[in-house]
C-alpha cells in the first residue's frame, strides 16, 4: 500500500500491523510536564498517543502545543481536533501549524457541546463539521490548496482519521455514517470505547458486508473500567455510550479492591475476541487518568512488543 | 414567528423607575401569539409597574397603549399622539420592534421589556419552538424538512454526531435530536439513501456571520 505520509500509524497500520494507539488529555495548567510523563509512561507500547482537544469542553492546554512538547520528546502524537471552537481560518492554520512541527497525524472531531465543560455560557463555533474538517484535511493535503481556493506552498503532510460511534443512534445509519465519513476523506477510524461487543460485531458485520474495512482502517476503543461507580456513571451519564447490564454485574460481583483489576481483565478479554473480529486492524486504549496501565493492557493481550518503524 | 419571553420585571423596573413618564406599548402580532407582548400584555405590565410605583413612592404616570406591529410604519399612525407625548417608552415587541420606536424617536430612550429568543412555531397551546435562525441559504429541501442550523445544537450539516441517544439530544433529555428526526423523515420519504449525500461546507456569508443583511425590492 503507498504510503503518503511520515505518519508512523499510517505506517504501521500500512504495514500490515494492529496498530495500537493510545490518549492522553493535556493540563489544566501552563506546565506541560504532566503530559510529558505521561507520554514517556506509554511510548514503548504504543505506535501514536491522541492528545485530546479540549475534552468534554473543559479548558486545558492546547491539543498543538502539548503535541510539540511530545513530538519534542521523540514521542509520536495525534492531534486531535474538534471543530467547536475554531473556524476553517483557525483550523486550517493549525493545520499547517501542525504540519510545520511534524505532527503528521489528525483526528477529526466535533467535540462535546460546550454545556458539558467549565464554560457552559460560551458560545460555539461549528463553521465546518467534523465530516467537512476531514474533506479540508485531505484538500489541503492533495490539493495542496486551501477552503479559499489559494495555492498552498508547502502542503501539510497529514494522515487523517475520525472517530466513529456504533452506539450512538440511530443504529441503522452508523454504517453508512461511516461511509460517509470515508467518502469524506477519512483513513483511520478510532471508535467509541467497546463494552457491547455483540453490537460492536453487528456493526463491524455491516461494514464488511459493505467492503468498508477495505478502504479504512479501523481500530476498536478501549477503555478499562476502574470501578463499578465509573461502569455505572458511563452507562447513565455519557452519551452514546452502550455498557451493557452483565458488564456492570460482572464488577458488582467482585469485591472493591479487585474491580480495577477485573476492569484490566475486562479490557484484555475485549482486544483478544476483537483481534478476530474481520476488518478491526488496531486498538485505541483510553485509559482515562490510568495512564500507567496502559503497558499491562498492550502486554497481557499480545500486542507487545510494538513493530519497529524507521 | 417571532418568539420572546417577558424580562424579569425587577429588570424592567430598574431600567425605567427613573422616568417620570412612561409608555407601555404592546405588538399585537407575534409576541401577542406567545402572550408576551400582545396589547393585553402591555396593559397588564402598565398596571403592575403603577403599584410598584406607589410601593416605592415614586410619581411616575405610566399609560399603556399598543399597535397592530412595531416594524412597519403606517401601524404607528394610531399611536402618533401617544407617542409623541411619551418621555420613555417600554416597548414590548421583539428586537425588531423596539429598534423601529428607537430609530422613529431619535430623542425618546425605549427599553426592551422582551428578551427576544427565537424563530418559533406554536408547537401546542402554550409551547415554542425554535425552527429556524435565518442563516440566509435554507438547506431544508435536502434535510427531510428539519432545520441543523437551529435544531442541532452543534448544527451539523451532516450529523447525527455520537452523542445522539434514544432520539434525543447529548446536551438534554428534553431536546430531540435534529439528525434522528431527519433520518426519519428521509426514511419515511424512502430516500434513506440520500443520507450519505455528504453536505457542502456552508457559505456563512449569508448568515449573520456576513454582516448586517437587507433585502430590497427593486420595483418599489
Ligand atoms: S436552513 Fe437556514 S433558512 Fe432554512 S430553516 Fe434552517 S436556519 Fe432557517
Ligand atoms: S445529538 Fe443530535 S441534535 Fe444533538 S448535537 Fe448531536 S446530532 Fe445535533
Amino acid at each position: 500500500m503507498e504510503i503518503k505520509t511520515n505518519s508512523k500509524l499510517e505506517k504501521v497500520l500500512k504495514g500490515g500491523h494492529i496498530a495500537v494507539s493510545s490518549e492522553c488529555g493535556p493540563p489544566r495548567s501552563s506546565d506541560a510536564s504532566g503530559i510529558i510523563k505521561k507520554g514517556h509512561l506509554i511510548k514503548n507500547h504504543v505506535d501514536c498517543i491522541n492528545i485530546t482537544d479540549n475534552q468534554t469542553s473543559v479548558t486545558r492546554l492546547c491539543s498543538l502545543a502539548a503535541c510539540i512538547h511530545l513530538k519534542n520528546e521523540g514521542l509520536e502524537p495525534v492531534l486531535q481536533m474538534v471543530v467547536r471552537d475554531r473556524n476553517r481560518i483557525a483550523l486550517q492554520s493549525d493545520i499547517l501549524g501542525a504540519a510545520s512541527f511534524g505532527i503528521n497525524s489528525m483526528l477529526c472531531l466535533s467535540g462535546d457541546h460546550q454545556s458539558f465543560g467549565d464554560h457552559p455560557k460560551a458560545q460555539n463555533v461549528f463553521d465546518l463539521d467534523s465530516m467537512q474538517l476531514l474533506q479540508t484535511v485531505r484538500y489541503m493535503r492533495d490539493e495542496g490548496k486551501f477552503l479559499g481556493g489559494d495555492t498552498i506552498k508547502e502542503p501539510p503532510n497529514i494522515f487523517v482519521g475520525a472517530a466513529a460511534n456504533p452506539f450512538a443512534d440511530p443504529f441503522k445509519i452508523r454504517v453508512p455514517r461511516l461511509a460517509k465519513k470515508i467518502a469524506a476523506g477519512a483513513e483511520f477510524i478510532q471508535t467509541q470505547c467497546v463494552y457491547n461487543l455483540d453490537k460492536f460485531e453487528l456493526w463491524m458485520k455491516g461494514v464488511v458486508e459493505r467492503g468498508l474495512h477495505e478502504k479504512v482502517f479501523i481500530m476498536a476503543g478501549i477503555t478499562p473500567m476502574r470501578s463499578v461507580g465509573m461502569a455505572k456513571y458511563m452507562a447513565r451519564a455519557v452519551p452514546g455510550m452502550d455498557v451493557p447490564e452483565e458488564l456492570i454485574k460482572r464488577l458488582s460481583g467482585v469485591a472493591k479492591d479487585k474491580q480495577a483489576e477485573e476492569g484490566l481483565t475486562i479490557a484484555v478479554e475485549a482486544i483478544e475476541r476483537l483481534k478476530e473480529c474481520t476488518g478491526v486492524r488496531g486498538f485505541h486504549i483510553m485509559a482515562i487518568e490510568w495512564e500507567e496501565k496502559v503497558p499491562e493492557i498492550v502486554e497481557r493481550s499480545g500486542l507487545y512488543p510494538r513493530p519497529k518503524i524507521d | 414567528m417571532i418568539v420572546g419571553e417577558q424580562k424579569p420585571f425587577d429588570e424592567i423596573w430598574e431600567m425605567v423607575k427613573g422616568h417620570k413618564q412612561l409608555t407601555v406599548f404592546g405588538c399585537n402580532t407575534c409576541v401577542a401569539v406567545c402572550h408576551q407582548g400582545g396589547n393585553k400584555e402591555a396593559e397588564i405590565l402598565a398596571s403592575l409597574l403603577r403599584m410598584r410605583a406607589t410601593q416605592e413612592g415614586l410619581e411616575i404616570e405610566i399609560k399603556n397603549g399598543g399597535i397592530e406591529r412595531q416594524c412597519e410604519h403606517p401601524f404607528f399612525e394610531s399611536a402618533k399622539e401617544l407617542l409623541d407625548q411619551s418621555e420613555a417608552v417600554l416597548s414590548l415587541a421583539c428586537g425588531i420592534g423596539v429598534q423601529f420606536v428607537a430609530e422613529k424617536y431619535m430623542s425618546t430612550p425605549v427599553y426592551p421589556a422582551l428578551n427576544t429568543t427565537f424563530l418559533g412555531d406554536v408547537k401546542q397551546d402554550g409551547f415554542f419552538t425554535e425552527k429556524c435562525q435565518a442563516c440566509g441559504d435554507c438547506v431544508l429541501g435536502v434535510t427531510g424538512g428539519v432545520c441543523p442550523v437551529s435544531r442541532c445544537c452543534k448544527r451539523l450539516f451532516n450529523g447525527p454526531c455520537g452523542g445522539s441517544s434514544n432520539g434525543k439530544c447529548e446536551i438534554s433529555k428534553d431536546i430531540d435530536c435534529a439528525w434522528q428526526l431527519v433520518v426519519d423523515r428521509l426514511e419515511a420519504l424512502g430516500k434513506l439513501d440520500d443520507y450519505e449525500k455528504l453536505a457542502p461546507i456552508k457559505d456563512w456569508s449569508k448568515d449573520r456571520a456576513g454582516g448586517p443583511r437587507s433585502f430590497k425590492l427593486e420595483d418599489f
